[in-house]
C-alpha cells in the first residue's frame, strides 16, 4: 500500500476479483495494475448487439475492467498517447448489462445513472473516476497498448491496456455511496462548521 | 488589396493545432496555479497539483493535454483588404486541420454524419466562422473544443420578463446539472441577445476570451463577478470530488436583441481551455 492524497492508496490487480473490491468505499483512492480494455460509444453499442446475436465478445468480461477512454495515436517509441476518461453517462444505457454479466469495474468520469448505480450494487462491482483532462499524466501508467477489436472505429478501437500504478479514485462503491454526492456535502458541511 | 496566398493559412493552423493542444494558455495556467493556493479543501487541492503536473507533462513531451483533441473550431477575421490566391481558403482550412492532427498525432474525433456516426478519420471538417472586418490582416483563432463540456452546454429562449434573475439562475443550474462531467473546474462562456443562432455564438466566442478579462460595460462585469462567486459556492470542486474550485471564469458576452425575446446560452468548457490565435 502506499501513502496517497492523505488516505492508503489500495492496490488493486486486474482482471479484478469482486472480493477485492467489496470492501473500497466511495472516496478512496486507488492504484490498478494489469489489464483493462478501453470501450466508449461506438464499441459499447457493437459490443450489446453482438451479445443480442448470442456471439462471442473480443475479451472475457468476467472480472474484467473497462476504461471509457479513446486515446490520441502514439508516437513512434511510446505504447500509447494522451489517454484520459471519456464522461461515462453515455455509456449508461449499456453498463448495467455488461455488468449482470459478470462485468468487475468500470474507469471514467462524471455521474451515473440510477441504474448503472443499482447494477453495481446488484453485482457488487465499482466504478472509479480517473482525472478527466489529465491525458498525459494517466499515459505514464499505460506500458503497453494493442487493438483487440473494432479497429475500423479509430480512436473508439477496443484496446487492451497494460497498465502499472493507473491511480482513480472510488466513485461509486458496491454499497452504492457516490463521492460526487458525498464529497460535495462533506466539504459544503465543512463551511459550516 | 494584400494577396495572401491560402497556403500560409494551412500551414499557421497545421501548427496551431499542435500548440493549442499541447501548451496550456497563460492565462489558464495561471488561473489554476491561483486556485490551487487558495483552495482549501485538500482532496480539491491535490487534485488541483495533478492538473498542473499534466500541464507540464504534456508541454515538456509535447503531447496532448488531453486525449479529446476535440472538433477543431476556427475563426476567422477577415481584412476587406484582403485577396486570398491559391486555392479555395475554404479547403486551405480543411488541409491545416489534417495536417496538423496527422503531423501532431491528435485525436480524430469527427464523425461524417451526426446519425450514422462513421469517422472522417482526419478530424475534417473543421468548424468555421468568418467575420469581415477593416484592414488588410487577417487574423486566425484555433480553438480544439472537447464535447465532453460541450454536451454540458445549454441555450434558451427566455421571454423578457424573466430578466436578469432568469438569466442568472438559468447559467446556475447549467452548471448545477452538468456538475463533475464537464471535468470541472470549467470555464462558463455566456452569450446574452441577438438570435437563438447568435447567442450560441457569442457563448462560444466568450471562451476565446483571456480568463481574467471582463465585459466592457460594468453592469455585465458584476454579473460575470458574481456568478463566479456563486459557482463557487456549489460545493462540486475540481473532478466533481468537493471543493471550492469548481469555474475558472465567467464570461459573458451580449448583443442587442427583439422586443420579443431574451435568449441566453451557455457553453462550457474544461479546464484544458485551449485556444490559439495568429494574425498574418
Amino acid at each position: 500500500m502506499e501513502r496517497k492524497e492523505g488516505k492508503m492508496a489500495r492496490r488493486l490487480k486486474a482482471p479484478l476479483k469482486k472480493e477485492d473490491i467489496k470492501d473500497v468505499r466511495a472516496g478512496d483512492p486507488v492504484l490498478i495494475s494489469g489489464l483493462i480494455y478501453t470501450a466508449r460509444d461506438a464499441a459499447h453499442k457493437r459490443l450489446v448487439e453482438m451479445l443480442e446475436k448470442n456471439q462471442a465478445l473480443p475479451f472475457p468480461l468476467e472480472e474484467a475492467v473497462i476504461y471509457y477512454a479513446g486515446p490520441t495515436p502514439a508516437k513512434p517509441g511510446q505504447p500509447i498517447g494522451s489517454a484520459g476518461p471519456t464522461t461515462s453517462y453515455r455509456m449508461d444505457p449499456y453498463a448495467p448489462r455488461l455488468l449482470d454479466l459478470g462485468l468487475s469495474a468500470m474507469i471514467g468520469k462524471g455521474q451515473r445513472s440510477d441504474q448503472v448505480k443499482e447494477a453495481i450494487r446488484r453485482n457488487g462491482g465499482v466504478y472509479l473516476g480517473a482525472i478527466g483532462g489529465a491525458g498525459a499524466l494517466i499515459a505514464g501508467t499505460v506500458k503497453r497498448a494493442w487493438i483487440v477489436a473494432f479497429e475500423d472505429l479509430g480512436p473508439e478501437a477496443i484496446r487492451a491496456l497494460e497498465v502499472e500504478d493507473f491511480p482513480a479514485t472510488v466513485v461509486i462503491d458496491s454499497q452504492g455511496n457516490d463521492l460526487y454526492e458525498i464529497g460535495r456535502k462533506r466539504y459544503l458541511d465543512s463551511l459550516s462548521l | 488589396m494584400r494577396q495572401i496566398d491560402v497556403s500560409q493559412v494551412s500551414r499557421a493552423l497545421a501548427e496551431m493545432a499542435v500548440e493549442a493542444n499541447c501548451y496550456l494558455g497563460e492565462d489558464v495556467c495561471g488561473a489554476i496555479a491561483r486556485c490551487r493556493k487558495e483552495e482549501t479543501w485538500p482532496s480539491a487541492k491535490d487534485t488541483l497539483e495533478k492538473l498542473e503536473k499534466n500541464i507540464a507533462l504534456a508541454a515538456e513531451r509535447q503531447m496532448p493535454l488531453c486525449q479529446d483533441t476535440g472538433m477543431a473550431c476556427v475563426f476567422m477575421e477577415v481584412g476587406q483588404e484582403v485577396h486570398f490566391t491559391g486555392g479555395s481558403l475554404e479547403e486551405a482550412i480543411h488541409q491545416g486541420v489534417r495536417e496538423g492532427y496527422k503531423n501532431g498525432f491528435l485525436r480524430k474525433s469527427v464523425v461524417a454524419d451526426p446519425i450514422r456516426r462513421g469517422n472522417t478519420g482526419d478530424n475534417t471538417p473543421a468548424h468555421i466562422h468568418y467575420e469581415i472586418v477593416p484592414g488588410d490582416k487577417v487574423k486566425i483563432v484555433f480553438a480544439p473544443k472537447g464535447f465532453g463540456s460541450e454536451n454540458m452546454s445549454q441555450i434558451r429562449m427566455f421571454p423578457p420578463a424573466a430578466g436578469l434573475q432568469g438569466v442568472k439562475d438559468f447559467i446556475l443550474r447549467t452548471v448545477e446539472e452538468a456538475g463533475a462531467n464537464p471535468c470541472p473546474p470549467i470555464v462558463v462562456g455566456v452569450g446574452i441577445g441577438g438570435t437563438f443562432d447568435r447567442a450560441a455564438l457569442m457563448a462560444k466566442q466568450a471562451l476565446l476570451e483571456p480568463l481574467g478579462t471582463h465585459h466592457p460595460d460594468p453592469y455585465y462585469r458584476a454579473v460575470e463577478e458574481e456568478l463566479l462567486e456563486r459557482i463557487n459556492g456549489l460545493g462540486i470542486g475540481p473532478q466533481g470530488f468537493g471543493g471550492r474550485t469548481t469555474a475558472l471564469g465567467v464570461r459573458i458576452k451580449t448583443f442587442p436583441t427583439h422586443i420579443a425575446g431574451m435568449p441566453v446560452a451557455v457553453n462550457i468548457n474544461c479546464h484544458v481551455s485551449r485556444h490559439k490565435e495568429r494574425i498574418l
